[in-house]
């Protein structure tokens, strides 16, 4: 059948059965949307994918533009890597727990820092009283990052860390303790988060004004691209934006805009952008809607690819490849019937799969309640590995591409997110749109009508605003004792007794220095690092040159 | 309190968490049904949020803690009002609060606890019935 007679048997239907039955029998909706506000059509048909050029928007696995995948063979080689974010309290305490979830199959550590460490105070420090150990590890010096890594080769195992304003203090211990086990650099795999801007916007772990916090990334870019090649420098991070709020199209395009801005500080600072490209990766949020999530992985790979070759003239494939990260939504676990979330995580999942992610954290069912427990994280990481070994999805590349739907909703996505960049462009880049609080102002939006939406009964949460039911709150939630900040208090005071003062003082006077100046600082964080200096220290010296964020955007 | 003064809110972020999704929505609601709603940013201390408080004169304080750290903050904003005098002022809470906390929170003055799936009309609802002045 041509297009034309497909056109006129599709009026035929629309006008006469479809419409008859509506009439009849009015659909639940007067109009379905997407969480962007893209209109979803009662059916898709190929009329919706007539300008769908198979080789140069599809194209193959593994090649330009990576619509269907980065890799040639995608999971047919080797699953998603399963790498399950975890740490709480004390370094030996978390130590236990990667231990377990490597035992119980996981395949890459993921590892979560207190508030203190990520914003660079010591335990000791006034600001951080009630917070240490509370939202993950607490991290002083190398000498917890030697007992959080105890006993885990960390040429066997690739780590991700989040952490972003002190990504350089904290990549620099885990490349001291490889080499106290014999491990060179160039051997580490692994990612640092190191996404500031994302931090501005919507995740709030800042310490550093703009400037100054670009130079620390592409020195860390341009240090890795020699010492450290196997290192993902960066993983630019749509998560916490979606989670803040943001719909699916927003997380791309604001996702992809600090991805520009990054790119462009790197290249303004003299690097290639071949030399870092392919080390730049991404983290996306996996939210409810399968299908809209599917279409949303696509349409950024397939963005990114054209960012990286058209506006960057990135030459090496591997610069243009968006590899990325996926967690399922958080915000989207509700508090009322927990083990509810087991089957949300799991539709979540099976998005970030079908839309081609390279490495999954699943969240664990009593994550609205509390950190998780061991056995939600063990039924967490089942769902991972239920979806790898038993559903078929992975068997074959992409399956879901040259769906109508599918394709239509790619298409969609992918031109509303660059109508945004071309926005945030106009303003002057990422930087300049977190600036003047554009961003920021977008994202409280969709938090707001996604709330209202549910208050209103438009917007249905199962167990939540709709199929209640009278329960007891769920026991056996994790809680973390309130003695591990006098703990990591008195480590503190040990540590500060025993080191060798005078190196460490030296090396921070060394930092200080070269702070004042333009030299690449990994160096010399290194060296501070390796004298046992604490995160608190080292931050405080670059506080003292730099300055501190202040938001200039009053609510 | 008088009749036609708005309630005024101060919408507060102690500690160290970052996640103000809650907090923002939660004042646009209040702002939405009639009240002035100042909100603090992040990071703020027990002393700032105390100290705005008084200054901005404010008939209600609500914090949002996602953190954890609600054991230690809220009681130390509790305590510090009490120092300084202030006792018409309503405190709430809200954030990932396990509910074997709540009593304690209460006990030490935080008049009700927001959890997560709780509406902001609750809200509104709670804070226009149990207002001090």
């Amino acid at each position: 059948m041509n297009q034309g007679d497909l056109s006129g048997e599709y009026g035929r239907w629309k006008s006469g059965p479809y419409a008859k039955t509506c009439a009849r029998f009015p659909e639940r909706k007067e109009r379905f949307e997407g969480s962007s506000g893209i209109e979803v059509k009662p059916l898709y048909t190929p009329l919706d994918v007539e300008q769908v050029d198979y080789v140069n928007d599809l194209g193959f696995p593994g090649e330009y533009p990576y619509n269907r995948g980065v890799q040639p063979t995608m999971y047919r080689g080797r699953f998603w890597t399963m790498r399950q974010y975890a740490g709480f309290a004390t370094a030996e305490e978390s130590n236990r727990r990667y231990k377990y979830l490597l035992e119980q199959g996981q395949t890459g550590l993921s590892v979560a820092f207190d508030l203190p460490t990520q914003i660079g105070y010591d335990s000791d420090h006034e600001l951080s009283a009630g917070e240490v150990g509370k939202v993950g590890v607490a991290i002083d010096s190398l000498a917890d990052m030697e007992t959080l890594f105890d006993g885990i080769p960390l040429d066997k195992v690739s780590t991700s860390m989040t952490i972003n304003a002190p990504a350089s203090m904290l990549l620099a211990m885990y490349i001291a303790v490889a080499e106290k086990q014999g491990v060179f650099a160039n051997k580490l795999n692994g990612t640092i988060q190191n996404d500031i801007l994302k931090e501005y916007a919507a995740r709030g772990t800042y310490i550093f004004p703009p400037k100054p916090s670009m130079r620390l990334i592409t020195n860390i870019f341009e240090y890795c691209s020699t010492a450290v090649p196997r290192w993902n420098t960066i993983s630019i991070s749509g998560y916490h934006i979606r989670e803040a709020g943001a719909t699916a199209v927003q997380e791309v395009a604001f996702t992809l805009a600090d991805g520009i801005a990054y790119v462009k500080a790197a290249v303004d600072a003299g690097l290639d952008v071949d030399d870092f490209g392919p080390r730049l990766s991404f983290f996306f949020n996996a939210h409810n809607d399968l299908l809209e999530e599917v279409a949303k992985f696509r349409a950024a790979r397939r963005l990114w690819a054209r960012i990286m070759r058209d506006r960057f003239g990135a030459k090496d494939p591997k610069s243009m490849q968006l590899r990325f990260h996926t967690q399922t939504a958080g915000c989207t676990l509700t508090a009322q019937q927990p083990d509810n979330n087991i089957v949300r995580v799991t539709l979540q999942a099976l998005a970030a799969v079908l839309g081609g992610t390279q490495s999954l954290h699943t969240n664990s069912r009593d994550e609205a309640l509390a950190l998780p427990s061991q056995d939600s994280v063990r039924i967490a990481l089942r769902t991972q590995q239920i979806i790898a070994y038993e559903s078929g999805v992975a068997d074959t590349i992409d399956p879901l591409a040259v769906s109508y739907y599918i394709e239509a909703l790619t298409d969609e996505i992918e031109r509303a997110a660059a109508d945004y960049i071309r926005r945030i462009d106009e303003i002057g880049g990422a930087p300049a749109a977190i600036e003047r609080g554009f961003i920021q102002a977008e994202i409280e939006e969709s938090a707001y009508r996604y709330q209202m939406e549910i208050e209103s009964g438009d917007r249905t949460i199962v167990g939540l605003n709709d199929f209640q039911i009278e329960e007891d709150r769920p026991s056996g939630l994790l809680k973390v004792d309130p003695a591990v900040g006098d703990l990591q208090c008195r480590k503190l005071a040990q540590l500060r007794a025993e080191r060798d003062n005078a190196a460490v003082e030296a090396s921070l006077a060394a930092l200080e220095h070269a702070a004042s100046g333009s030299d690449n600082l990994m160096p010399y964080i290194l060296d501070a690092v390796r004298a046992y200096a604490t995160l608190g220290e080292m931050c405080g010296v670059l506080r003292g040159v730099f300055g501190e964020y202040k938001p200039t955007v009053a609510y | 309190m008088d009749e036609g003064r708005k309630i005024r809110v101060l919408v507060a972020k102690p500690g160290l968490d970052g996640h103000d999704r809650g907090a923002k929505v939660v004042a646009r609601a209040l702002r939405d049904a009639g009240m002035e709603v100042i909100y603090t940013g992040l990071r703020q201390t027990p002393e700032q949020i105390v100290a705005a408080a008084i200054q901005e004169d404010v008939d209600v304080v609500a914090m949002s803690i996602l953190s954890g750290a609600h054991n230690y903050l809220f009681p130390r904003v509790m305590q510090l009002l009490r120092e300084r005098g202030v006792d018409d002022v309503l405190v709430v809470g809200g954030g990932i609060i396990p509910d074997e906390d709540i009593p304690g929170l209460k006990e030490c003055g935080i008049a009700e606890v927001f959890t997560p799936g709780a509406s902001t009309a609750d809200t509104v609802k709670f804070i226009r019935e149990n207002i001090k002045r």
